[in-house]
């Protein structure tokens, strides 16, 4: 089992690597003169500023140089943005609170809500309750987050004040926060609640034809028991390994669109902008964080996942 | 076999499904009875509506695109009309049921103490989870798993095909039911070990008086344990009767086909197995008049009207068939060779 | 509550489940997979009506050239900052403080409104749809050509073939699908990339249609490694067939329901990145007329004219749940008893656009 995560957890650093090369590769190509010079120098820069901002950052040096130059830089913590000149690491951490909180509250209330609608949608499977659940999830992945966003904005926002029109408050002003988050959280819910509830369904109606489901009916256990403890146990393994995996790219700034639409600025609208900016190093490091992110809960679910389901473990 | 009154008695069970295509008639009109300390065996093919019948009788069978008809009683229950309440108390305490796969009978996330402890105390509501856990432990020693305490930690999945199959035994006898349905229980298992579990079953109606409903396609299996044998084709009973009259006097062509279609050691090798020719009937659309018409090599004109299930044997009111042949061509017919067979007709042999 | 009933086919005695013997049963033998698929999708009365509704949408917009003259008397790139007379009076097209009329409901002229511009928003409407429905036409093929010839060969081939194409696949896929999104398109935007400079519609095309490729190379990779241990292929080897030819003429056609399956899912996926990363600015540029550009810029003017936000995003979810409905219709006949897939490998498609 330790061989296990020990080799899991290699691949993905020789990942995360892999993509902090492609990153920077990317970008090198993208940028005036391959180096970004021009752009710390500013707009009014005349060509000698740029020559001397490229000796002194290096910028002539070799590309691998200059690429392990930018890693040591961004785990050293010393890197800084090409575009904003504040330090990547504190501008990532000032982002993340915003993300976090859009991150873990629409987590619990999609997951949630997806268990609700799947078990229901399963439960009166081929009833009305049913089709109009499937409608709604169907609503669900078909819209554009900053569609429903600007719907939300407009109608609720707007017209009627039930919303704020934008931004983050910090936890310290907790009602403020919430308030501010409410639209958010359903926002990027929406679509997850879609893809959830019937992937849930779906896994429950194959559950319940399983013949240790049978079984259990057989030996006269209540309905109920018969649902939680055989049905919902095993149905909800794999959404729950789903949802780590989803919370992680969440967190790790891939929520971009739902960020850029409420003005919520965290890691994903830092993303963002560091790409129209062509900030390579933020870029780079929110890439690495993401995949980090993506690693470590990965982790933590597959191993939630082989406490779960224990022939799982044998391998 | 009714000097006491039967454990159960089923009288005309039908079974329908609605589906897309139709109404599936998958049992239509099955009567028999069993009594305590019996073992009947219900044989028949895929399609013959063994298995519904079976988990008609614990209720499994029960949604709203089925229709059930028909009456079952278990002393002085009637099955097929009790509540859901009702059947949840006599699932897993009066009625036990094992089936065909025991690998995936079992909950794979849970461990084999915690599934048999979960049926003890589903119905026994007082008793602690200790006293459970060493019924559960004195279960597995009774089927004959060995190092019982330390294995109701283990999951299903560390068990043998074999070992499974008594685990659910185990379960099975968990309330002492007064009977025992077994769905194909050796089918998915090594002949050796079928042996083993016909075993068990053996020793269980020894000892508990507990009667058994055997289901069942392998004629070698009912020939080992069973006293009476009802033989299915097509949703209804062709032929019923004790094991002797069922191998040596079979009275329908069915019941020819599937015994002269078992391989066995004394059959002159270069003989070509006698296979009853056709397919499966469909159950969407039966056949008018006798359902094995289409396939019965002997079918004659009388046969387009439906045969009654009745006992043709004078002074034998128990062996009952359902075909319209004189008893003396019956069998004259039957033999094949020199043994119990089903003839095709290009096989004719003088 | 009632808990469910199982399903048939446990209640036949072993073997196939009733549904599917019934159905064999009456449509007689010889008839193939597909014929049984379509049959189920032609019962599927509500899936058929939303394929239909796709495809009029797909219509509508692709003969705007045709007839947009009898809609909107000019074109969809022309701005209009002058006046018109709706309903008996004069007004401005485009208000004094930017705000442009609402819908006229009258053919002819502006009849869902204008833009900010004075564009007529029924004509672009039917022209971004026609560019946002071949952007994602052309995206789908690219992810669905490439992603089978990944997996395909991934498969097949296994070993250090497998091991290159899994670990650039996994590369791809552990970027998070947005961000790449507009990093390439960015990229691609500024430098250009040998011969695709500058962002046309077909650069935003390849950036999506590339950046789904793992998506649905993993699955059929997936399939591919479990038919290539089935015996017909061993067979197909013993008679000395071409690698090539085995993989076309065997594990192609085994493989081709799940490629069907994802088609539907891919196209709406497309169409639904391409709004997003046009909102972000690194997908159709203006004045390129998108469903995305048009929301997008609806969106930068609330409160001006919300009917501009609303108008083609309603047209974009009603062509994307068409074809989920469709396609959700589709993975239902071609095998109804199949399980979404689940697990690391395979991530759940809709969820990538957010």
């Amino acid at each position: 089992m330790a061989r296990f995560v020990v080799r899991r957890l290699l691949v993905m650093v020789a990942m995360l690597f892999a993509i902090s090369l492609v990153t920077f590769l990317l970008f090198i190509v993208a940028l005036p003169n391959g180096n970004p010079a021009a752009l710390i120098a500013g707009r009014l820069a005349n060509p000698a500023e740029v020559h001397l901002i490229t000796v002194r950052y290096g910028f002539n040096k070799p590309i691998w140089v200059q690429y392990i130059k930018t890693i040591a830089n961004i785990f050293g913590g010393t890197a800084y943005s090409y575009q904003s000149y504040f330090n990547v690491d504190a501008e990532i951490e000032a982002g993340l609170p915003a993300t976090i909180s859009l991150a873990l509250g629409a987590g619990v209330i999609w997951l949630l809500t997806s268990i609700l609608f799947g078990t229901l949608a399963a439960i009166r499977a081929g009833r009305y309750t049913d089709r109009v659940l499937t409608v709604l999830s169907m609503i669900g992945v078909s819209m554009p987050p900053f569609f429903f966003g600007a719907i939300l904005i407009y109608y609720a926002g707007y017209k009627l004040g039930l919303i704020p029109l934008s931004g983050y408050v910090n936890i310290t002003n907790p009602a403020q926060w919430l308030w501010h988050l409410i639209a958010p959280w359903i926002t990027l819910s929406i679509l997850f609640v879609g893809i959830y509830s019937r992937i849930l369904r779906s896994t429950i109606l194959d559950t319940v034809n399983e013949d240790f489901v049978r079984t259990a009916k057989a030996k006269g256990l209540s309905q109920g028991q018969v649902l939680r403890r055989h049905i919902l146990r095993n149905s909800l393994v794999p959404i729950i390994s789903l949802w780590g995996l989803d919370l992680a790219q969440v967190i790790g700034g891939g929520a971009i669109l739902t960020e850029s639409v409420y003005s919520l600025h965290g890691v994903g609208y830092l993303a963002y902008q560091s790409v129209s900016h062509l900030d390579t190093v933020t870029l780079m490091s929110i890439v690495m964080l993401t995949a980090l992110a993506v690693v470590v809960l990965g982790a933590l679910t597959e191993i939630f996942y082989a406490f779960l389901d224990p022939r799982i473990r044998l391998q | 076999m009714s000097a006491a009154a039967p454990l159960l008695q089923v009288d005309d069970l039908r079974v329908s499904f609605a589906t897309e295509d139709g109404l599936v008639r998958a049992v239509d009109g099955v009567s028999f009875s069993v009594a305590a300390g019996e073992v009947v065996a219900i044989v028949g093919e895929s399609g013959s509506g063994k298995s519904v019948t079976a988990m008609t009788l614990m209720g499994l069978t029960r949604g709203h695109n089925a229709r059930i008809e028909g009456r079952a009683r278990l002393g002085d229950t009637e099955l097929l009309s009790a509540s859901e309440h009702e059947l949840q108390r006599i699932r897993g305490a009066s009625i036990a049921m094992i089936f065909q796969d025991p690998m995936s009978s079992l909950n794979p996330v849970y461990r084999i103490g915690d599934q048999i402890v979960e049926q003890i105390r589903a119905h026994e509501r007082g008793i602690s989870k200790s006293a459970a856990m060493e019924r559960a432990v004195e279960l597995m020693e009774r089927v004959g798993i060995p190092r019982s305490s330390e294995r109701l930690r283990s999951y299903p999945h560390e068990f043998s095909g074999g070992m499974r199959q008594r685990v659910m035994i185990a379960m099975a006898l968990s309330c002492s039911p007064k009977l025992l349905i077994a769905d194909e229980p050796t089918t998915a298992l090594d002949v050796t070990i079928q042996a083993q579990i016909l075993e068990e079953l053996r020793t269980l109606r020894e000892q508990t008086g507990a009667g058994i409903i055997l289901v069942t396609h392998d004629l070698a299996v009912v020939a080992d344990i069973a006293d009476r044998v009802i033989v299915m084709y097509s949703g209804r009973v062709v032929e019923e009767g004790t094991i002797d009259e069922l191998f040596y006097d079979p009275l329908h062509p069915y019941t020819w086909g599937l015994l002269g279609s078992i391989t066995r050691i004394d059959r002159d090798r270069s003989q070509r197995l006698p296979a009853i020719s056709g397919l499966p009937p469909s159950l969407l659309n039966t056949p008018k008049g006798c359902h094995f018409r289409p396939r019965c090599p002997h079918a004659f004109g009388r046969c387009t009207d439906d045969p009654q299930l009745i006992a043709r044997v004078p002074d034998n009111a128990e062996h009952l068939d359902r075909c319209w042949l004189e008893l003396d061509r019956k069998r004259a017919l039957r033999v094949v060779g020199d043994q119990i067979g089903l003839v095709s007709p290009e096989t004719v042999v003088s | 509550m009632s808990l469910i009933d199982p399903a048939p086919a446990q209640l036949t005695d072993g073997g196939l489940p009733a549904e599917l013997i019934a159905e064999a049963a009456e449509v007689g033998p010889g008839v193939g997979p597909y014929q049984l698929a379509w049959r189920r999708m032609k019962r599927n009365r509500v899936s058929l009506a939303f394929g239909v509704l796709f495809l009029l949408i797909v219509l509508l917009c692709l003969l705007a050239p045709v007839y947009s003259h009898d809609i909107a008397h000019i074109g969809p790139d022309a701005e209009n900052y002058g006046t018109i007379k709706v309903g008996g009076k004069t007004e401005n097209i485009v208000s004094l403080i930017g705000i442009p009329i609402g819908p006229t409901w009258e053919l002819g002229h502006y009849f869902l409104g204008a833009d900010e511009n004075g564009r007529d928003v029924a004509v672009r409407l039917l022209y971004g749809g026609r560019n946002s429905l071949e952007i994602g036409a052309v995206a789908t093929l690219i992810t669905m050509v490439l992603a089978t010839i990944c997996g395909l060969l991934a498969g097949y081939f296994r070993g250090l073939t497998d091991g290159i194409i899994s670990r650039v696949l996994d590369v791809i896929w552990a970027y998070p699908a947005v961000l790449l999104g507009i990093v390439l398109g960015t990229v691609l935007e500024v430098h250009g990339l040998g011969p695709f400079h500058g962002t046309t519609l077909l650069s935003t095309a390849l950036v999506i249609g590339f950046v789904y490729i793992p998506y649905v190379a993993k699955p059929i990779r997936a399939q591919v490694l479990a038919l290539r241990e089935r015996e017909f292929v061993d067979a197909a080897r013993q008679q000395g067939l071409a690698h090539v030819r085995i993989m076309v003429s065997e594990i192609l056609p085994n493989v081709a329901s799940t490629i069907i399956v994802f088609i539907p899912l891919m196209l709406a996926n497309a169409i639904l990145t391409e709004a997003g990363l046009t909102y972000l600015g690194a997908g159709v540029q203006p004045p390129n007329p998108s469903w995305g550009t048009m929301i997008s810029q609806g969106i930068n003017n609330i409160p001006a004219a919300f009917s501009n936000v609303l108008v083609p995003g309603i047209m974009l979810v009603l062509a994307v749940l068409s074809i989920n409905v469709f396609g959700d219709g589709l993975r239902d006949a071609l095998d109804p008893r199949a399980k979404i897939r689940l697990g690391k490998d395979t991530a759940s498609v809709g969820e990538l656009s957010h």
